[in-house]
């Protein structure tokens, strides 16, 4: 009875340490190295929502998935799935969540899909007619009917991609984990996937967290976004939010009547300028409205324009660019 | 169910499944008839006579081969970790020993036991032994109660795979080597070694031990005459340690960086 009052998914001070070792001078010796894969992350997930998990490469998002999974045992911190500690009773915990790796397919290689089906409906002792309900889903909205008798080794990339996503729903799983669900998909067989995750959220009430390297994703698909980099959380809140905390800068382009030197206005920065057209940073918090009113005001103008920030350059500068790198990008 | 879904996949390489039906078989087959040739041969060994090693031969072999039907695929299991595909393993809401273990199923396994048995059977036929019912009890008893020792070694030894991926060699030593080694009378072995299989890897408690008593034999390395009885005991404690052993190696598993 505590999941009503408990958040769903908890994290509390998680940390996940790898101890490697290197080759060092010498034939026999070796050094050993810690990599803090991930840092002492906490977060609290909801029932219901739809949460982006993403970071540069390395960052520790597969790392965290694994252990919310119950695959990486944590070496410090607190973590509860459903109430349930994933490492200490992973296999109870299987029942109620759905996991899928974009990288490597938990389906039978050599089995045809529908054969893999029918041993995950044994494995998790799904009911029979919940088994065929859910499969008659998938198999209608991911479009895998002319699939099902193929062998899994024979299915490209997109098409073993919505395979594994039907097989990871046909249990009923409360919580979704998928780790870059969308990497090396075309555009079609993305939209596909995005629709039917959101349709899932929204119908089954599923809880959705996802990693990716794909920004639409998550601008199309999550109200939440969590962004970490070296096992630590940098930001937790809504996409929209993280123009604020990047402080990131919307441009007003320019175009006056003649070549004249830089603006000089107040809440703006000027950027660069070519022949009569120029480039003012302004941060992208503030309206444009009074910005344009002054500069409207004491030049000639022709014509202007407002340049959104790019949510990719934003969080670029968050993965530790710096500030010449962004004034780069932004032009 | 598995099972059959395996013959089923395999079935979709027919030729090489045939083949590999085929090779087992002679394999088994090559195998036993060996055997048969080298007790032909052989009149007895270390002062055991030929149905005596017969019998050491037979219950050896039978508690293996039952360890090796379901525990075999362990050894496997090395390159699962290493590659990190034993995820898969871990996300399905089945003890991951148990899929481990079957996870491949291999007919020529089956031959193993059979000609474990068959061993066995026709020693029981030849020997000449003043049977009393605790014998006869004995006997099933220390088959199945070595097959459990088999397996638990085999755990034990696939634990290690967590940490060192590469040490299959080594610990199949154990089960392998330690099956070839309790086919043979102890007493033409070094003492030492006797010793370390009693005390230090207790597989001596699969066949040796019982059989002895069977066989109305002294027990090796000072044992007490009741150790023949103690299989079952030493197959619990090992399957103590083997649970805690594979534990504490699925809490150290790693996974991989992609
Ligand atoms: N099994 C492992 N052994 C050693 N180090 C590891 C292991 N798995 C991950 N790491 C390290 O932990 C860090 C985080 O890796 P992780 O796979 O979680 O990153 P990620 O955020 O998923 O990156 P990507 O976007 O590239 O998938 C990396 O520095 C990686 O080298
Ligand atoms: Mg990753």
């Amino acid at each position: 009875m505590t999941s009503h009052i408990e958040p769903f998914i908890e994290l509390e001070n998680l940390e996940k340490v790898f101890t490697v070792r290197r080759k060092a001078a010498g034939l026999f010796r070796r050094e050993k190295s810690e990599v803090r894969a991930v840092d002492g992350i906490s977060f609290a997930v909801e029932r219901g929502e739809m949460v982006g998990y993403i970071g540069p490469n390395g960052a520790g998002k597969s790392t965290t998935i694994k252990m919310l999974t119950g695959i990486l045992t944590p070496s410090g911190g607190r973590l509860r799935v459903a109430g349930i500690d994933p490492a200490r009773e992973r296999t109870r915990l299987a029942q109620r969540i759905g996991v899928v790796f974009g990288q490597r397919t938990t389906l039978w290689w050599d089995l045809p899909l529908k054969d893999s089906y029918r041993l995950m409906h044994r494995m998790y002792r799904i009911p029979d007619a919940r088994f065929r309900e859910n499969l008659d889903r998938c198999v209608e909205l991911l479009e895998l009917g002319e699939l099902l008798d193929v062998p899994v080794r024979q299915l490209s990339l997109g098409q073993r991609m919505r395979g594994d996503i039907a097989a990871a729903l046909l249990h009923d799983p409360e919580v979704l984990y998928l780790d870059e669900p969308t990497i090396g998909l075309d555009v079609v067989s993305k939209a596909r996937v995005r629709e039917f995750l959101s349709h899932l959220n929204t119908t089954q009430g599923t809880t959705v967290l996802l990693t990716t390297h794909d920004l639409t994703d998550i601008e199309q698909l999550c109200s939440r976004v969590m962004v970490i980099d070296h096992g630590r959380l940098m930001y937790d809140g809504k996409l929209s939010g993280l123009h604020a905390v990047g402080e990131s800068e919307r441009l007003l382009v320019v175009d006056l009547e003649r070549e004249l030197p830089p603006i000089d206005v107040p809440g703006a920065r000027f950027v660069r300028s070519e022949g009569p057209r120029q480039w003012l940073a302004f941060p992208a918090t503030a309206s444009a409205a009074p910005l344009v009113a002054e500069v409207a005001a004491a030049y000639p103008l022709i014509d202007l324009s407002v340049r959104e920030p790019d949510i990719e350059t934003v969080i670029a500068k968050m993965y530790g660019g710096t500030r010449d790198e962004r004034r780069e990008s932004l032009m | 169910m598995v099972a059959g879904m395996w013959i089923r996949s395999t079935m979709t390489y027919r030729a090489s499944f045939l083949i590999t039906l085929f090779t087992n078989f002679c394999v088994t087959f090559f195998d036993f008839v060996a055997i048969l040739l080298m007790f032909g041969q052989v009149k007895g060994l270390g002062g055991f006579a030929f149905a005596e090693v017969a019998l050491l031969y037979g219950t050896a072999g039978t508690a293996f081969g039952i360890a090796d039907l379901t525990m075999g695929s362990l050894q496997r299991m090395g390159a699962r970790v290493r590659d990190g595909s034993l995820d898969t393993f871990l996300l399905r809401p089945a003890p991951l020993l148990a899929q481990i273990a079957g996870d491949k199923f291999a007919l020529k396994r089956f031959g193993r036991v059979a000609q474990g048995l068959v061993v066995l059977i026709w020693s029981l036929c030849l020997l000449d032994v003043a049977w009393t019912p605790l014998k006869v009890l004995l006997l099933p008893v220390a088959v199945v109660s070595g097959a459990v020792i088999f397996g638990a070694v085999m755990v034990v030894g696939a634990s290690v795979l967590f940490w060192i991926q590469d040490a299959a060699e080594v610990t199949n030593s154990f089960t392998y080597g330690g099956n070839t080694l309790l086919q043979y009378p102890p007493t033409i072995f070094a003492q030492d070694l006797v010793r370390g299989v009693v005390y230090v890897v207790p597989l001596a408690f699969v066949n040796w031990l019982p059989a002895l008593y069977v066989l109305d034999r002294p027990a090796p390395a000072g044992v007490p005459e009741w150790a023949a009885f103690a299989s079952p005991l030493v197959a619990a404690v090992l399957c103590g340690v083997a649970g805690l052993a594979w534990r504490a190696g699925v809490r150290a598993y790693r996974s991989t960086g992609s």
